[in-house]
């Protein structure tokens, strides 16, 4: 009777207890307390602006993702314009940031001699520090003026191109005024885009470092020049690394407010058209307006802010599971 | 102990003046599958590789004091000696792999036929095309296929070539490195999935599938079992007289096994690497002149 309930024992996992020492389960608590704060405060944040945001979002029904106008007192207002604003600076952002960064982060560990490649991350982390107020300030002042005439080039040449269609501007008649071009989407996407440049690289020249030194010296080996082991070794191993520092320098550009605010002038229609003035972007939006809004403005800015925030949280969420699920981010 | 001495009568002759010529262009202009083919492949000859007088450092620390050795075309030329005697290091010299190390330097000649590969107009790639190098631990890449990996080499140096090259290619240089037969039906299954042994001989033949002249070899079977390591002891029989093989081992009964000649490398305490004797591997095992190499291949030291 007993063999049998021993063996019965035998034939099902073992119950195992474990018990943690005091010092283990300090450790346990502090650290466990910071993963759930983060966390609260995340859902907080959410929290709040669903709460706040509910009245507007109550009033505008769906109309809110398909309104182009921003009219909270008449009750006449919607995002669809806001949200293609955001996402165009944003791409132009990241389409100009992601070759700079891949070029300086293949500079940084493949080409630069050692005391250059130092100078450089140190330049680069610098960039990061700058407050975006001083990035605004430099495209406000120094990089508008100096873009207007090149945008000017673009839309007299590359007009036919859609994006790059300018009202007023044919190809055949000169050019009456270049502030036509001012505060564009092109030249507050060309800032965020700088802003965002040190974030990726930082992640990128990570990766790339990170490449096996056994492909690399394979790829020699078999007599690979420099050009064919960054085809054939360090992209392919990065290229996880790439994608998610893609996806957070776009997180960031979608978030980037006060260098916006200070370059564009704000439309609330869908606008196209990168290099013509006029753009807007959620969370220059808020700036702009949460001074001055009453209640229900207010909520109407809230719900934007919803929006915003949500996609943005997609877009990281996106941007982990890519790069965890790559080589480069697990280290192997 | 050796293999028998015949293997060298049997090499192909090797027409010296069809060498250097079809190196030098190396991009076909023409890229039909014959004119790539002879590109690639050439009049794939194994070619003598002399050591002249090599010393090396790493920053101000000697490891290498003159060494010269002469591996003969299409043999198997083993280096032996305890750890730390530069032995590895004397096998990256001799493809350009050293140069890779910050702060490395060496002086001395290392000739390919009658070519120096570290004279000045020669490019560093394409003496690293002519001798090949196998590594300690197996790396192939992880991201490529089976079949993308035994033609890396292709995409690495920029040439193109068609569907009907490559296929040729890979199954050609599989069969060179013994394992075509256990692959041919998962050709496009990444590398990774490959046994440690297998990825050895995918190294091996992704190594021959540009025909070098020669091939080095760095502990191949240093991180693989026993039944691994003999495959790849086979797979190295069977290139013998293909190409010039130098091979770095730590294994007694390897060198004795493979090679056709040894030459044991030694470093005293505190000085650079010297090769204390050199010879036939029948003599360096049966009746070595150095005590010091009696010592180390009957284990008593190192």
């Amino acid at each position: 009777m007993t063999e049998g309930a021993v063996e019965e024992q035998v034939d099902q996992p073992r119950k195992i207890k474990l018990v943690r020492d005091l010092p283990d389960k300090l450790f346990r608590g502090v650290a466990s307390a910071g993963g759930v704060t983060v966390l609260l405060i995340m859902l907080l944040v959410g929290t709040f602006l669903a709460i706040k945001a509910a009245p507007a979002l109550h009033q505008a029904g769906f109309s809110f993702f398909t309104t182009q106008a921003w009219n909270p007192d008449g009750r006449h207002f919607g995002v669809a314009a806001l949200l293609v604003g955001t996402v165009l600076i944003a791409l132009v952002a990241v389409t100009i940031a992601v070759p700079l960064s891949t070029a300086t982060a293949l500079y940084i560990t493949e080409y630069a001699p050692r005391r250059m490649k130092t100078i450089l991350i140190g330049v680069i982390d610098l960039m990061a520090a700058i407050p975006s107020v001083v990035y605004g300030l430099w495209g406000f002042f120094f990089l508008e003026s100096r873009l207007a005439p090149v945008a000017a080039w673009i839309a007299q040449h590359f007009g036919w191109i859609p994006i790059f269609k300018v009202k007023g501007v044919d190809g055949h008649q000169p050019i009456s005024s270049l502030t036509l071009f001012t505060s564009s989407t092109l030249i507050a996407g060309l800032v965020v885009g700088m802003m965002i440049t040190p974030v990726i690289t930082s992640i990128m020249r990570e990766v790339f470092s990170q490449v096996p030194v056994g492909e690399r010296e394979a790829a020699l080996g078999l007599g690979g020049t420099k050009a064919g082991v960054i085809r054939t070794v360090v992209l392919p191993f990065g290229k996880g690394g790439m994608i998610g520092g893609t996806m957070l320098g776009l997180g960031r550009a979608l978030g980037e407010t006060i260098a916006v605010y200070m370059i564009i002038s704000p439309v609330f229609t869908i606008q196209p058209h990168i290099l013509q003035s006029g753009a807007i972007s959620v969370s220059s939006l808020i700036a702009l307006q949460f001074a001055e809004s009453n209640s229900f403005g207010l909520s109407a800015l809230m719900a934007a802010g919803l929006t915003l925030f949500l996609i943005t949280l997609l877009i990281n969420f996106a941007a982990s599971s890519v790069v965890a699920r790559s080589r480069s981010g697990a280290s192997s | 102990m050796s293999l028998p001495s015949e293997t060298a009568i049997a090499l192909p002759p090797a027409p010296p003046s069809s060498v250097a010529p079809r190196r030098s262009g190396w991009r076909p202009a023409d890229t039909s599958p014959l004119a790539v083919l002879s590109a690639v492949r050439g009049s794939s000859v194994a070619t003598e590789l002399r050591a002249e007088e090599i010393n090396a450092w790493f920053g101000d620390h000697k490891v290498l004091d003159r060494v010269s050795l002469t591996m003969p075309t299409g043999q198997v030329s083993a280096l032996i000696g305890p750890s730390g005697c530069g032995k590895s290091t004397f096998l990256r010299i001799l493809n350009r792999m050293h140069e890779l190390v910050p702060a490395a330097s060496m002086s001395g000649r290392v000739m390919l036929g009658d070519q120096d590969i570290y004279a000045a107009d020669q490019r560093v790639t394409s003496a690293r095309r002519r001798i090949g190098m196998v590594f300690q631990k197996p790396n192939p890449f992880p991201a490529m296929s089976i079949y993308e990996n035994a033609i890396s080499a292709l995409d690495l140096t920029g040439v193109r070539a068609d569907r009907v090259v490559k296929d040729f290619l890979v199954e050609d240089s599989l069969r060179k490195a013994s394992l075509w037969e256990e692959v041919r039906h998962r050709l496009h299954q990444p590398a990774g999935g490959l046994s440690g042994g297998q990825q050895q001989r995918l190294c091996i033949a992704r190594a021959m599938a540009i025909s070098p002249d020669v091939l080095l070899m760095d502990e191949p079977c240093s991180a693989l079992d026993p039944t691994s390591t003999r495959r790849v002891e086979d797979t190295i029989g069977e290139l013998r007289g293909q190409v010039t093989i130098v091979i770095v081992t730590h294994n007694m009964q390897q060198a004795a096994r493979v090679s056709d000649r040894c030459a044991f490398f030694l470093a005293a305490q505190g000085q650079p690497g010297v090769i204390v004797e050199q010879g036939p591997t029948d003599d360096m095992f049966g009746s070595p002149r150095d005590q010091r190499t009696r010592d180390y291949v009957e284990g008593r030291f190192g």
